[in-house]
């Protein structure tokens, strides 16, 4: 019948209808409320930097003074020399050291300076000539049969970052310019190794990205010995006295901080923040029973039992709750009375002159006997006993270095090196440092950066929000920088793009949204969608799958009726 | 004759030669064993992930291991201990404060010194998964936060109810073995430990670590799949059961490790076989790097630290200079606050006001006045008398 037509059709067209707003207009709302949100990153700038590939350039100065060279020699200067010289760690590492060295010719000013009668003072009137910028170095060359350096010693190094070289004897150097340059450049590079950076300290600064077995004993203490890099460390300084009511101990802390240890602080600087605070601690005991040692008339404490001082202690060091900074911890334990003095003993039974021993990526301990300075007896109780600051901080300026990575490894042969003294730190000793704690930076920030990226990936409905992708792109323009700024040799600020640039993939490696909370396997998500989509798509797909057939059979009479 | 006593005086000194060698190189190797081991520092992470009275003894799993690893010497600030419920404050507990974990009340695991970091509600999925990751709010304090770093051995113990591939939380939630893995990658993505032993103490435990795929990872877990780990035994006094069988034998085991003994990890594998526990612990170690049998106990449970003599010092010649005059004059103008002067207990007791007495309670204010100053120099401070309840309101 025509309505029966007309209401069949009606109903295929409302069919039809309910099947392109479901397609057309259900279906991508779906899509997008329920997919998470996720800024853009730059994932291609990311893997490639994956890939790290570094050049680590040096400036070199070397300066002939009179008598170094031969005519032939002296006509050649001055002169420019690069060499490169190309590492590879491993598949994604590869390292370039390129050292550009200037020779000239000194001024009558530098031949004055080199003309004092020692080396340490050469060296004070050296360094007020010119001064020479971060990460570049500078060596002097004088004759052999000059007297500034002692007999035996080659090459001094100074506290700044001069360096003074005494050349061979004319005849095994050579009369022409070749020969000069063979018998000076491996040394010279020698010289470079040690007040910049080499091939170990590098490849020791990767060691987050790059799990290189140890080669020695001392290079796995070394690695494990010295803190991470990190923005800020926090030093404390605690005086420990088991018996108050024997001695009242006094000590300046503030000033011996400020005369003694600020210096070395201020001088890194560019490295961290540091904050220092102080404490006394009363009735605080070792954990460990000392031994008495009548040979001695003293008590000792040997080296294996120095192990577990440490546990009991630390409980009531305390930290500042705040920050989450690795620690410095220093402790000046004074003995009680009745175990007064007390000896710290090495391996072989000898005892430690400086009576202090540390611990890796924790701090140190001294031990101050106070015994010798009150009387046997008589005394009355409690002594007034002022602590000698200067000797306690010559200590824990000593362990300080070693914590914070300052490397005290032996100077080659025939080298000579200037301890550092009141300063806390040689600036050729904080430009090692710097080489050092750069490439860390860039090296851990590349990890941090590609292996976020990779999880995100992975992890497809952890939401990204716009602050974590502005985080990772400032990381990456940092990184870039940085590196470009290796390259060119601008150590210092090299360093603050490499800090910038890990402080900013921290941030978004941690940062507090990024957690992968629920994890939903594939059947569970099938038993939330089957309930709510099937009853809805059912009755649809049966409809239009009528409407279909009816549309073939309609044809099928077209064809039949035009046949 | 002569040649015989020669002989023998030559076997005697090759003899004497021979043990001298051998206890150098004892020495040696003790030296050499110190840095054996790559870490430096020692973390524990101890959860107890169920509440409700009658799961008292998974609260006493984790006190009992949390005692064993402070007495051998992990201190409190490396230690997150998340306690899912209060069983010592319990009402249902005929001795409050305490927890027991041996019948007839032998050990008390609460103590007196115990420190938990995520207590009750705080104990959930999420927060243990952050404090894995480091994903912490900026404003959680450092008690509450893992800071490990690539030289850490961390120690993590679950223990609550489990089934296959999940750990029940706060009986509301779960988090599977996929969830754990994945965290553990972060962890090492990050390098957030050095080594770190996983130790489970729930039913079906062996099913959260077959999911690992993180290198330097041993596990060990209670029961294997399909198995139910069972608890000990019940105090009648009590009500309940007081722990479970695989940690009560752990507990015992740990009792004989001091912290300089050089039990290794082979044996910790031993503890309590099918015939105390009823139930087959499992371990896994395909993942470690190291051989079991040359990792101490004392690398996870205890806190031995790498020590070395410091042998130079620097030689300061400078005498100290005095500290700059700012600093001074900064120290001054600090003034010595008495708690005794910040709370007027004579006012709050007799309700009389004293006009020099009413300090407001937040010494933020700034103050501008000179080196002498006394007590009645003008600050903001209201002279009107306050009513009493106010000064109720800010002593508590």
């Amino acid at each position: 019948m025509a309505t029966a037509e007309v209401e069949r059709k009606r109903g295929q067209l409302a069919a039809l209808s309910i099947a392109v707003v479901v397609v057309l207009v259900g279906v991508p709302l779906w899509w997008r409320t329920t997919e998470t949100y996720r800024a853009w990153l730059p994932v291609n700038q990311i893997n490639e930097l994956a890939e790290l590939q570094l050049q680590l350039s040096v400036d070199v100065e070397v300066v002939f003074s009179r008598g170094t060279l031969m005519p032939e020699q002296q006509k050649k200067v001055p002169f420019t020399r690069t060499q490169e010289e190309a590492q590879k760690v491993d598949d994604d590492t590869t390292l370039r050291y390129r050292y550009e060295s200037k020779y000239r010719t000194a001024n009558i000013m530098e031949e004055d300076a080199l003309k004092q009668p020692t080396a340490a003072e050469a060296d004070l009137s050296l360094h007020t000539l010119s001064a020479s910028p971060c990460g570049s170095v500078v060596v002097y060359v004088i004759p052999e049969t000059s007297v500034l350096l002692p007999q035996g010693v080659d090459v001094y190094i100074g506290h700044r970052r001069t360096a003074v070289l005494r050349m061979g004897a004319p005849m095994s150097v050579g009369k022409n310019h070749k020969q000069l340059l063979a018998h000076l450049e491996p040394r010279i590079t020698q010289v470079v190794q040690v007040m910049s950076f080499s091939h170990t300290d590098i490849t020791a600064a990767l060691s987050d990205r790059v799990r290189l077995s140890p080669g020695s004993k001392e290079s796995l203490a070394d690695s494990m010995r010295s803190f991470k890099s990190s923005p800020g460390y926090e030093i404390t300084f605690s005086l420990l006295n088991p018996d108050p009511k024997s001695h009242r101990l006094d000590w300046d802390i503030e000033g011996a901080v400020h005369s003694y240890i600020q210096p070395l602080l201020t001088k890194l600087a560019p490295l961290a923040n540091f904050s220092i605070d102080s404490q006394i601690l009363y009735y605080a005991m070792l954990g460990v029973n000392p031994r008495f040692d009548s040979s001695l008339e003293a008590y000792t404490l040997n080296a294996d039992s120095l192990a577990h001082v440490i546990n009991p202690v630390e409980a009531r060091l305390g930290s500042n709750a705040a920050s989450s900074n690795p620690v410095l911890n220093f402790l000046l334990y004074v003995p009680d009375a009745h175990h007064s003095p007390l000896y710290i003993h090495d391996h072989q039974k000898q005892p430690v002159a400086s009576n202090a021993f540390h611990s890796p990526r924790w701090g140190g301990i001294m031990v101050y006997n106070v015994n010798d300075l009150y009387g046997r007896g008589e005394t009355p109780l409690p002594v007034n006993i002022n602590i000698n600051m200067e000797k306690v901080m010559g200590v824990f300026l000593a362990q300080l270095r070693l914590m914070l990575g300052v490397q005290s490894s032996p100077a080659p042969p025939g080298f000579l090196v200037e301890p550092c003294g009141g300063a806390g730190l040689a600036d050729w000793e904080l430009d090692r440092l710097m080489w050092s704690r750069t490439v860390e930076n860039v090296a851990t920030a590349t990890t941090t950066i590609t292996s976020l990226a990779q999880l995100l990936d992975q992890i497809g409905n952890i939401v990204i929000n716009d602050n974590i992708a502005s985080q990772v792109s400032s990381t990456v323009t940092s990184l870039q920088l940085a590196v470009a700024e290796l390259e060119a040799g601008n150590l210092g600020f090299a360093l603050q793009y490499s800090k910038e640039a890990i402080l900013a993939s921290e941030r978004a490696f941690f940062d507090p949204s990024l957690l992968h909370l629920l994890y939903f396997p594939d059947d569970q998500k099938f038993a939330i969608y089957i309930p709510l989509f099937l009853p809805m798509c059912v009755p649809i797909l049966l409809s239009l799958i009528k409407i279909a057939s009816e549309a073939r059979q309609r044809r099928k009479l077209k064809q039949s009726k035009k046949d | 004759m002569a040649r015989h006593c020669t002989v023998k005086i030559f076997v005697l000194l090759s003899l004497f030669n021979l043990s001298f060698l051998v206890s150098t190189n004892n020495i040696e190797d003790k030296a050499g064993q110190f840095f054996n081991s790559g870490h430096t520092n020692n973390w524990a992470v101890l959860v107890c992930t169920s509440r409700f009275w009658f799961n008292y003894r998974h609260v006493a799993n984790t006190l009992s291991v949390y005692r064993s690893v402070k007495r051998l010497g992990i201190p409190d600030s490396r230690i997150v201990l998340m306690l899912a419920d209060d069983m010592a404050c319990n009402h249902r507990n005929p001795k409050p404060a305490t927890v027991f974990s041996h019948k007839n009340m032998e050990l008390n695991v609460y103590g007196d010194d115990v420190e938990v970091d995520y207590r009750g509600y705080e104990v959930t999925v999420e927060n243990f998964l952050r404090v894995l990751t480091g994903r912490l709010p900026a404003s959680t304090p450092r008690s509450k936060r893992l800071l490990s770093d690539d030289r850490s051995n961390i120690l993590i113990y679950l223990t609550g109810h489990g089934g296959n591939g999940f750990l029940k939380f706060q009986d509301s939630e779960e988090i599977s073995n996929v969830e754990l893995a994945d965290a553990f990658e972060q962890m090492w993505q990050k390098r957030r430990y050095n080594e770190l032993l996983f130790i489970i103490d729930t039913c079906q435990g062996a099913s959260m670590y077959e999911r690992f795929y993180s290198p330097n990872l041993m596990a060990l877990a209670s029961s294997q799949v399909g198995e139910d780990s069972l608890s000990h035994q019940p105090d009648l006094a009590i009500g309940v059961h007081l722990m479970d069988r695989y940690t009560f034998y752990l507990l015992e085991f740990l009792e004989d490790i001091h912290p300089s003994s050089t039990t290794n990890m082979n044996q910790l594998f031993k503890v309590c076989p099918k015939s105390q526990c009823v139930s087959t612990p499992g371990h896994r170690t395909d993942l470690f790097l190291r051989d079991p049998g040359r990792v101490l106990i004392t690398d996870f449970f205890g806190s031995v630290r790498k020590v070395e003599i410091t042998m130079e010092t620097i030689n300061l010649s400078s005498p100290m200079e005095p500290l700059p005059e700012r600093i001074l004059s900064e120290d001054r103008q600090r003034e010595t606050q008495y708690y005794v002067d910040q709370l007027p207990v004579s006012v709050i007791i007799h309700q009389v006001n004293t006009h020099t007495h009413t300090h407001t309670h937040t010494h933020t204010h700034t103050h501008t006045h000179t080196h002498t100053h006394t007590h009645t120099h003008t600050h903001t401070c209201t002279h009107t008398p306050l009513p009493p309840m106010f000064w109720n309101m800010f002593i508590l």
